[in-house]
């Protein structure tokens, strides 16, 4: 299926153990992101965010529905279309709540890192990634370990290292919970900027109501099931 | 980038305290083979050293090192008539325990066949070899004597004309080179009252025989009766087949021979060979225990890059990145490891009271075994990593 669809979800169902132990975490979960998109995921916990984040991010395949990204199908239930990991290093960026950056490297090898991986030349690599940094503000912590960055400096490195290989989707998985309300909303206005700059589709699951303003468009979840599209709060 | 020694890095201190845990379990490693390789060394050291052709020892012995032989004096005068035959000479080798200066002193005493044998070729550190028939030696530096010591050993006392190096016996005593007749005044030394009481007691039996009556010369003959060597040492003649001259000589039925090689083999085989397999079983053992300990370092290593490994997989780093991250830290620290092994052996092991002989052989094994085991204890680390799933960073 080719359309303009950055992700694109079909009735993705997600559905541990058996029998009387069976729970369903999703349930025919479909949504859809353009490119340059960026999309809010609300619900509170245990209603299967996570869940259905890991299914768009390549992680945890569903149990049943389709997942196509840049119009490729990628899961069709369990089954892989393509190499997961592969296909998510060259077309997936992640940014999460915690643990978000190797300890034992700086933040720009951080960056670098996901450069090198998909190929990239080590001294283009660091040039890239330091022009990432740069743009992300954080260029002069560049030298850096993460124990000595602060809460919203780790962020801006990990949005760095998520942008690195020019993705075409990015998930975000609550980026603001550690943070306070003014960096909280700085980086929400960093992921906004993101995909209206760089064309990305971007999902962010989130507690935050309070950069809800940000986003192109909001949906909820509850019980496994995405149930309402909700329109942006406008300041 | 090299993520293995970015990690090592960032734990720097605790890396090199690991790695010199590691370095010093394969120092116990390293010196085991050369405590083994110095006995090889110290037990054939005589036999390499004297190169002699044939040894003539006592009947169904396996003397002179091995165990004790007796063989009369006029073995090495039937020696020199036997075809074949260019030199024979007397050998008399014994250990004795005496007191030297409030402490015990150890040593392996060889009698060398004045003049034919002056100890020119044992290796010297200060002095010369033996310049006359009686109360001189050669002393190996680890008596502790120094030249120009003199020393009392039984009723005589001897001087320490010359000292060598790395001439022991294969117990790890030091050896003192003495002439024969020295050696065996040393070896046979009697109290006069003991000689005064054998005499009178062969006396008296002589008196009950006929030819005590007869011949009383020859019962005081009998109590001074010239002392046995240890064994006749001999080299052969240009062109003569050793096989076929001990052939010869073990037609006599009061010795046996062996050729210089049978000598090493009698003293590997007999005198070192339990040692061998208690040293090899006990290096085994030390290899097995490095591994095990190196396979829980690199593990518990693993364990807490738990989280790092999630999430390069999350960003999609191959199995191959993250499984060589492993297998680079597990070669690092045995390569480190027997580095520092060996740096730091080269300064302990010559404190060691015995030989601890390292051969480019057994480093190049060791070595080899090093790679193997860093290899091997890496497989638990990389299974646990293949296990970590991308999710473990979201949880």
């Amino acid at each position: 299926m080719q359309n303009g669809f950055a992700i694109e979800t079909h009735g993705l169902t997600k559905v541990y153990g058996s029998g009387h132990t069976e729970v369903v975490a999703m349930r025919d979960a479909s949504i859809q992101v353009r490119h340059g998109e960026i999309v809010a995921l609300l619900g509170p916990s245990g209603s299967g965010k996570t869940t259905f984040l890991t299914a768009v991010g390549l992680i945890n395949p569903p149990t049943s529905g389709q997942v196509f990204i840049g119009g490729e199908l990628v899961l069709d239930g369990a089954q892989a279309h393509t190499n997961l990991r592969t296909f998510r290093r060259r077309h997936i960026g992640f940014v999460l709540q915690k643990s978000n950056l190797i300890p034992f490297l700086t933040g720009l090898e951080n960056v670098q890192i996901a450069l090198e991986l998909n190929g990239e030349a080590p001294r283009a690599a660091r040039r890239r990634a330091m022009e990432l940094l740069d743009y992300l503000g954080v260029a002069e912590r560049s030298e850096n370990m993460p124990s000595m960055l602060s809460g919203g400096e780790q962020q801006r490195v990990t949005v760095a290292r998520a942008l690195a290989n020019r993705p075409s989707v990015i998930l975000a998985d609550e980026p603001t919970a550690a943070l306070d309300s003014h960096h909280g909303r700085k980086v929400m206005e960093l992921f906004a900027q993101v995909a209206h700059e760089q064309g990305a589709g971007v999902i962010v699951v989130t507690h935050d109501h309070r950069a809800l303003d940000l986003f192109d468009t909001i949906y909820e979840m509850e019980d496994g099931v995405i149930r309402r599209q909700l329109q942006p709060q406008m300041d | 980038m090299n993520l293995a020694t970015k990690d090592i890095r960032h734990n720097l201190g605790r890396f090199a305290l690991t790695t010199l845990g590691v370095g010093m379990l394969l120092l116990i490693v390293m010196g085991m083979g050369g405590i083994y390789r110095g006995f090889v060394e110290e037990a054939t050291l005589l036999v390499n050293r004297i190169g002699a052709d044939l040894w003539i020892v006592q009947r169904d012995t396996r003397g002179p090192i091995a165990e004790v032989s007796r063989v009369p004096r006029n073995l090495v005068h039937r020696a020199l008539a036997a075809p074949g035959v260019q030199s024979a000479r007397e050998f008399v080798y014994h250990t004795i325990q005496r007191e030297h200066d409030g402490k015990p002193l150890r040593m392996a005493v060889l009698g060398l066949s004045w003049p034919t044998d002056k100890g020119e070729w044992v290796p010297l550190i200060a002095g010369r070899s033996l310049a006359q028939n009686h109360f001189e030696m050669i002393a190996d530096e680890s008596l502790g004597l120094h030249l120009g010591e003199r020393i009392k050993l039984g009723k005589e006392t001897y001087t320490v004309g010359g000292v060598t190096i790395s001439m022991v016996s294969s117990n790890g005593d030091g050896i003192g080179f003495f002439t024969v007749a020295d050696a065996q005044a040393i070896q046979f030394d009697t109290p006069g009252e003991a000689v005064r009481l054998e005499r009178a007691s062969r006396q008296a039996r002589g008196e009950r025989t006929d030819l005590g009556a007869q011949q009383p010369l020859a019962l005081i003959e009998q109590t001074i009766a010239s002392p046995p060597l240890s064994a006749v040492i001999v080299t052969l003649s240009p062109g003569a087949d050793v096989q076929r001259v001990a052939s010869i000589i073990s037609g006599w039925g009061d010795v046996s021979v062996y050729t210089q090689e049978g000598q090493r083999e009698l003293l590997l085989k007999g005198l070192i060979a339990k040692m061998r397999q208690q040293i090899g079983l006990f290096r085994i053992l030390l290899t097995v225990i490095a591994g095990i300990i190196m396979a829980l370092i690199l593990y518990t290593l693993t364990l807490e890059k738990v989280l790092s490994i999630a999430l390069l997989k999350l960003i999609g780093a191959p199995n191959t990145v993250i499984g060589g991250l492993i297998l680079q830290q597990a070669l690092l620290l045995g390569i480190l490891g027997y580095g520092i092994a060996y740096l730091l052996g080269r300064r302990v092991y010559p404190m060691f009271p015995r030989r601890v002989l390292l051969t480019e052989a057994d480093l190049l094994q060791l070595a080899i075994v090093v790679v193997v085991i860093s290899v091997a204890s890496s497989v638990l680390g990389i299974w646990k990593a293949m296990q970590v799933s991308p999710n473990d960073v979201l949880s």
